[in-house]
């Protein structure tokens, strides 16, 4: 804990802000439904989009249900999926990666082109043409979103792998006879392992907007659950009375994005020393 | 700057020496739209199941399937459907669109238009706008406005569109009553309306794409900044103001472009977003239409433009590049 704390103090200000802002969404992801003061499908209010009250800390939505608990259910959605996700991307991006950049030769020619190929295809794009071809449960819209963002952090871990695997140990290693597989995970992975997690917080940034997007154009996550993008959608119509419950889910996906992003950046310079 | 030093002829030598890198990047960038639209007719016309057996449903006897199957097409190998979709698509014809019962081409070109004139205002806007805000950081570096713009831009890239469309909304339309909500966008429409109804579409793409354009924008002016033909005429005591504007600039310019280039591509992806909100009818909302009502022949005509697009955009980022860059034109 105490190196925690000390790793705090050592952030600029942007970078304790979106620390205890991405904190403070894995703790709601988390522990959300235990606290949320009604059930996620509770109606609870005799008006719709009611404003902010103290029966109703973030007004009601468009049947009558508390925002607030809505919130608290929904962000577990939008954590979770674009975590997973995320982790999804990074581990196919990395594995396609050191297989390029141990084997080279026409293994790399071959999965680089396919990258670049893939890479040339607008993230918002490839998710749309995705979605209307197989669909949109949680389990596709996962591999979906980390599908998407696949070439992305390919593109980065072959960069780096490329430049370890030309270093002199790695030469050493594979002197000694080491095959593939331990050059690529005990020579090359713990010598990129900072930039790919900083890679990691950018996927979930990227994955977050794009998973928000969808949902908000109804083609992510679909009733019975619902995400901070599906509140959005399903309040539009509040927006002319402008009802908090349109605006509240739409400034907690920018609250974690913006923070994931804050904090991200402020772990760059911590890099280049160490 | 090459042509200078070495006389009259230099000029077109300078020129003939980077034609063959440009054609070569140009015939890259053709492959690679070959080869994107293969991914994007297989994900979409081979992958999902049947569309003879979706469009009769359930109750289809087999007959009935196995004859639309035939008149669509569908029992024919999957490579012949590539080529014939493929150049229907190069000729201009990417067939007929399943919901609206028209061709693809006349329901695409009664809304690109729109979408090109929302992308033209947009960059409009942001273009001085975001070199402005990125060369004051640059030239600031370190300073408390550079810190200070860091932290907004890096905010602002990660700002869900929407939620700058409806703050925009609540506070334009609905408290203050300035502007439309909905985007009305017709032929008949004056100009100063049809700027209205814009006016929100463009002010919620334009704050992504500024920041990410700042954002470069500073990195390529700083990079120059960093250059030791900065340091010497620092030293001589040229005015810094003057080594900005006529040292660094005309060095910066390349770069810049580049950046501008590459942060357009940005507005592919907020433009779907955004036209749906507002209700604008653009491609990117007709493409959102044409997945919610899976019409594939519009879905896949409308993913290979916005591809073309940004691959146009990526290509001229690199050829400006090229151009700008003396190093790479003497190759």
């Amino acid at each position: 804990m105490s190196r925690f704390a000390s790793f705090a103090k050592s952030l600029p200000l942007s970078g304790r802000i979106g620390l205890s802002l991405v904190l403070f969404w894995l703790a709601v992801a988390l522990v959300g439904p235990a606290v949320a003061p009604h059930g996620v499908g509770a109606f609870v209010d005799q008006d719709v989009f009611s404003p902010v009250s103290s029966a109703f800390p973030l007004g009601s939505d468009y049947l009558g249900r508390d925002v607030l608990s809505r919130l608290l259910w929904g962000a577990r959605y939008t954590v979770f999926l674009g975590a997973g996700a995320a982790l999804l991307a990074c581990l196919i991006g990395t594995t396609l990666a050191l297989t390029a950049a141990v084997r080279g030769g026409w293994v790399d020619e071959v999965l680089s082109r396919a990258m670049d190929t893939l890479i040339s295809i607008p993230s918002k794009i490839f998710a749309l043409v995705m979605v209307a071809a197989f669909g949109s449960s949680l389990a596709l819209l996962l591999t979906i979103t980390a599908i998407t963002y696949v070439p992305g952090n390919y593109r980065i871990a072959r960069a780096l792998a490329v430049n370890v695997v030309s270093l002199d140990f790695v030469t050493v290693a594979r002197a000694r006879g080491e095959g593939g597989l331990h050059v690529a995970l005990r020579e090359v992975l713990p010598n990129m392992i900072h930039p790919l997690l900083a890679d990691f917080g950018l996927r979930f940034v990227f994955i977050v907007l794009l998973l928000s997007g969808l949902s908000f154009l109804g083609l992510g996550v679909q009733p019975p659950y619902a995400d901070l993008g599906s509140l959005v959608r399903e309040n539009m119509s509040g927006l002319v009375d402008g009802a908090p419950a349109i605006v509240m889910p739409a400034l907690a996906i920018a609250t974690l994005t913006v923070g994931a992003n804050l904090l991200i950046d402020a772990l760059k310079p911590v890099e280049k020393q160490g | 700057m090459v042509g200078r030093v070495s006389g009259g002829a230099a000029p077109r030598s300078a020129i003939s020496g980077v034609l063959p890198l440009i054609a070569k990047r140009i015939g890259s960038a053709l492959v690679t739209l070959l080869l994107v639209s293969a991914v994007v007719f297989t994900i979409s016309g081979l992958l999902p199941g049947d569309a003879a057996q979706e469009t009769l449903g359930q109750s289809a006897t087999p007959e009935q399937v196995a004859a639309l199957r035939h008149e669509m097409g569908l029992d024919r190998p999957a490579l012949t459907r590539y080529v014939d979709w493929l150049g229907g698509m190069a000729q201009g014809d990417p067939g007929r669109s399943l919901v609206a019962n028209m061709p693809v081409r006349e329901v695409i070109s009664a809304r690109l238009p729109n979408s090109l004139m929302l992308a033209g205002f947009t960059a409009l806007v942001s273009v001085p706008l975001a070199l402005a805000i990125g060369i004051a950081s640059a030239i600031n570096r370190g300073g408390r406005l550079d810190r200070t713009l860091n932290v907004l831009t890096l905010s602002a890239v990660a700002v869900p569109e929407f939620l700058v469309a409806t703050l925009g909304v609540l506070v334009f339309s609905v408290k203050l009553l300035w502007l439309p909500s909905i985007a009305l966008v017709s032929e008949d429409a004056s100009l100063w309306d049809t700027l209205r109804s814009c006016a929100l579409p463009v002010l919620s793409l334009s704050v992504v794409v500024i920041a990410q354009m700042a954002r470069m924008t500073r990195a390529a002016v700083a990079d120059q900044l960093d250059r030791p033909y900065v340091e010497m005429a620092r030293l001589k005591g040229v005015p810094f103001r003057r080594v900005v504007l006529f040292h660094v600039m005309p060095n910066a310019v390349g770069p810049i472009v580049n950046a501008v280039a590459l942060s357009l591509s940005y507005l592919l992806g907020g433009a779907i977003i955004v036209e749906t909100i507002f209700n604008f009818p653009g491609l990117a909302s007709l493409m959102v239409n044409a997945v919610t009502s899976r019409d594939m022949p519009l879905l896949q005509a409308c993913a290979m433009i916005f591809c073309a697009i940004y691959l146009t955009l990526v290509l001229v980022a690199d050829v400006v590049a090229i151009l700008a860059n003396p190093r790479l034109r003497a190759q």
